[in-house]
């Protein structure tokens, strides 16, 4: 019941489109079984972007790829419930999941070459998908490519759409995988890394056309990345993550400016700015712990310099710390009212 | 005198089909001129970034001046000596053990069947440098120690360290022959932001506390106005701009470096759009005419397109292209 009323806090307005909620992912291995995800929560707006932070390791991707059902055995859900406009998604068979994926939600991978068919021409690989999904004569699917070809901003979209991927640059391949993942009008797509194999100069470019393309085609975006550049430019709230956790949400401006949870600052100050000069990076001793290691109470404890007693014995749970939510005992005294 | 100079150097590759293919095919040659004239000096004790997008020449670069690769064209000089005329003769090895190499992924230039005191140790028995068992330990220890891992890692396995630590074993290993030149092929573009912080900080630390002397190669420039002094902006094989950290990133001039520095996203005005530049690189096989820029630069003119601009010292710093000769930016 807790749950529903914060949910409903955050998101004041329009129903949630996605809800994910204490989400726990578990790989069995021979030395017992580990804790990926640890009871995740949050939302998603229709129409918003929610960046995903956080170091490799952290279970951003998995995150992910938990929402889209493609877990890669052995890892599996064993626990939490994950709610797609209202239906529940998590617990879906295979066939049913494969009419979700594609249709309600879109996904870009990092490697655009990866997830691109080399064998067949562009074309056909977004008629078919189109025609998978919605009703559409093979003439009306291939009008329809040229014009989503068009819209991701391909120069010469009737000729290029026979092209092979080899054919395309590596700027040009994202751009065709978000034609792609746009072509049922799905209404989430899981952007997991979008930028991070291509240039800056051509980061640029993919960051602002995904912007721009899913607002026109309404698509809520959650988009997983480690560039914290990318996301103040682009998203509307971001998750921090780390060792499988949440440890803060809120809006990105406020999660950037003011982080409220000790990872998030060290995150922020570790980040070369490029507008100011520092004789030392700030940093974050340690490391990120592994998965059989994970420290009792706050996963964070070991590393951070505002540690408490509590928070080697007790996990905090995300807790209102002003403008964003925190999982920090610092912000204990907030969560009374 | 500066520690490294280089004076027009030039690599290129032949990368011609078979000569079966061009003969029956009647296929030219085809040379891929992946470096074409470049030039800089570094003062001992500095550092120089270059920076640039893939296949600018960059980790080229870095190669021609370790000795991986013989030039095409041009010269390295080293402490006021030719450095590949030394490469290719006996006091080879005498140079070496003064110029190292950080390499990019530590995941890939680390042995995994070896132990940590075997890899740090190598560079100090190769040399001849120790031979000693237990002094050859004490160093290995010293060198762990310098760079924040502890003694006892030297047992250890690559693949028992994370991500960092492993940069840090490479930075180790690099230093086992004390180098006076540091070659750093994107040190830190496989690490995390954190740990990329630690590896930075390390770095810069031993630079202070040695003398070091860094070429440092990165795509990120945030990165390299942290760590140079001097930064060189590669474009398809040539220089670009050439000039001190605070003036390129106070006054960028060329275009070039103007887009890379707009591209980059800021972290503190969120949501700001920006207008990211059009078009791609260029194939480096046939590169356009003229200045390599001028199909995606906005101040591109006739001139541009039909004669290559040269490197001119403009106050102070060194630039390539027309628009900025003729005042026209």
């Amino acid at each position: 019941m807790a749950m529903a009323a914060e949910i409903k806090g955050t998101n004041s307005v329009a129903a949630p489109l996605l809800q994910v909620k204490d989400l726990v992912v578990e790989f069995p291995t021979r030395a017992g079984t580990l804790r990926a995800l640890d009871k995740i929560s949050f939302d998603i707006a229709p129409g918003e972007i929610l960046g995903v932070v956080g170091e490799s390791g952290a279970g951003k991707s998995l995150t992910g790829a938990a929402i889209i059902g493609l877990l890669e055995p052995p890892g599996r859900v064993a626990g939490g419930e994950i709610w797609l406009e209202g239906q529940r998604i998590d617990n879906l068979d295979h066939e049913a999941m494969r009419h979700i994926r594609g249709r309600r939600i879109g996904a870009i991978f990092q490697d655009p070459l990866t997830s691109l068919n080399p064998l067949y021409s562009i074309g056909r690989q977004l008629t078919e998908t189109i025609r998978a999904h919605l009703p559409m004569s093979e003439k009306d699917a291939r009008a329809r490519a040229i014009s989503l070809l068009q819209d991701t901003g391909i120069p010469a979209a009737q000729e290029r759409i026979d092209h092979y991927p080899h054919q395309f640059s590596g700027g040009m391949r994202q751009r065709v995988v978000i034609a792609l993942a746009l072509a049922a009008e799905p209404k989430l797509i899981v952007a997991d890394e979008p930028t991070t194999a291509l240039d800056v100069s051509i980061q640029a470019q993919i960051i602002a056309l995904l912007k721009t393309v899913c607002r026109e085609h309404g698509a809520a975006v959650m988009l997983i990345t480690h560039d914290m550049g990318v996301i103040a430019e682009t998203c509307d709230r971001v998750a921090v993550m780390y060792a499988g956790r949440i440890a803060e949400i809120g809006p990105v401006h406020a999660v950037i400016n003011h982080p409220a949870h000790p990872y998030s600052a060290g995150l922020m100050a570790a980040i070369p700015d490029i507008t100011i000069d520092r004789e030392n990076l700030h940093q974050i001793d340690g490391a990120m712990p592994r998965l059989n290691a994970i420290p009792v109470g706050c996963a964070f404890n070991p590393r951070c310099d505002k540690s408490m007693e509590r928070c080697g014995r007790e996990r905090p749970d995300l807790m209102p710390a002003g403008p964003t939510r925190a999982a920090c005992w610092l912000h204990a005294a907030g969560q009374a009212n | 005198m500066a520690l490294v100079q280089a004076n027009d150097l030039a690599m290129h590759f032949d990368v011609s089909a078979p000569w079966l293919n061009r003969v029956v095919e009647r296929a030219p040659r085809l040379l891929l001129h992946a470096v074409d004239g470049v030039s800089f000096e570094i003062q001992k004790g500095k550092t120089l970034a270059l920076v640039g997008e893939s296949g600018c020449g960059k980790s080229t670069v870095a190669r021609l001046l370790v000795g991986l690769y013989q030039p095409t064209r041009g010269s390295f000089r080293f402490d006021g000596t030719d450095a590949h005329a030394t490469y290719n003769s006996s006091a080879g090895l005498q140079l070496r053990r003064r110029i190292q190499m950080i390499f990019q992924d530590p995941y890939a230039s680390l042995n995994p069947r070896w132990i940590v005191e075997d890899i740090v140790g190598e560079p100090l028995t190769e040399h001849g440098l120790i031979t000693d068992k237990t002094r050859l330990r004490t160093r290995v220890e010293e060198l762990l120690l310098s760079v924040g891992l502890a003694a006892q890692d030297r047992i250890k396995y690559p693949h028992q360290f994370s991500g960092g630590q492993r940069q840090r074993i490479s930075i180790a290993r690099a230093l086992a022959t004390e180098p006076e030149f540091l070659v750093c092929d994107e040190p830190t573009s496989a690490l995390d932001v954190s740990v990329q912080a630690q590896v930075l900080n390390i770095m810069k630390d031993l630079q202070r506390r040695l003398g070091l002397t860094y070429l440092f190669i990165s795509h990120n420039l945030a990165v390299v106005r942290h760590v140079s002094d001097q930064v060189g902006v590669m474009y398809l094989g040539r220089l670009v701009e050439l000039a001190d950290k605070q003036d390129l990133f106070a006054n960028p001039r060329h275009p070039y470096t103007r887009m890379l520095l707009d591209a980059i996203p800021k972290m503190h005005d969120t949501g700001r759009a920006r207008t990211p530049v059009q078009g791609e690189v260029p194939n480096p096989l046939s590169p356009p005419s003229g200045c390599a820029f001028n199909p995606r630069c906005p101040h591109a003119n006739d001139r541009c397109r039909t004669e290559r601009p040269a490197m001119r010292e403009v106050t102070g710093l060194r630039i390539a292209c027309h628009a900025v000769e003729e005042g026209r930016i």
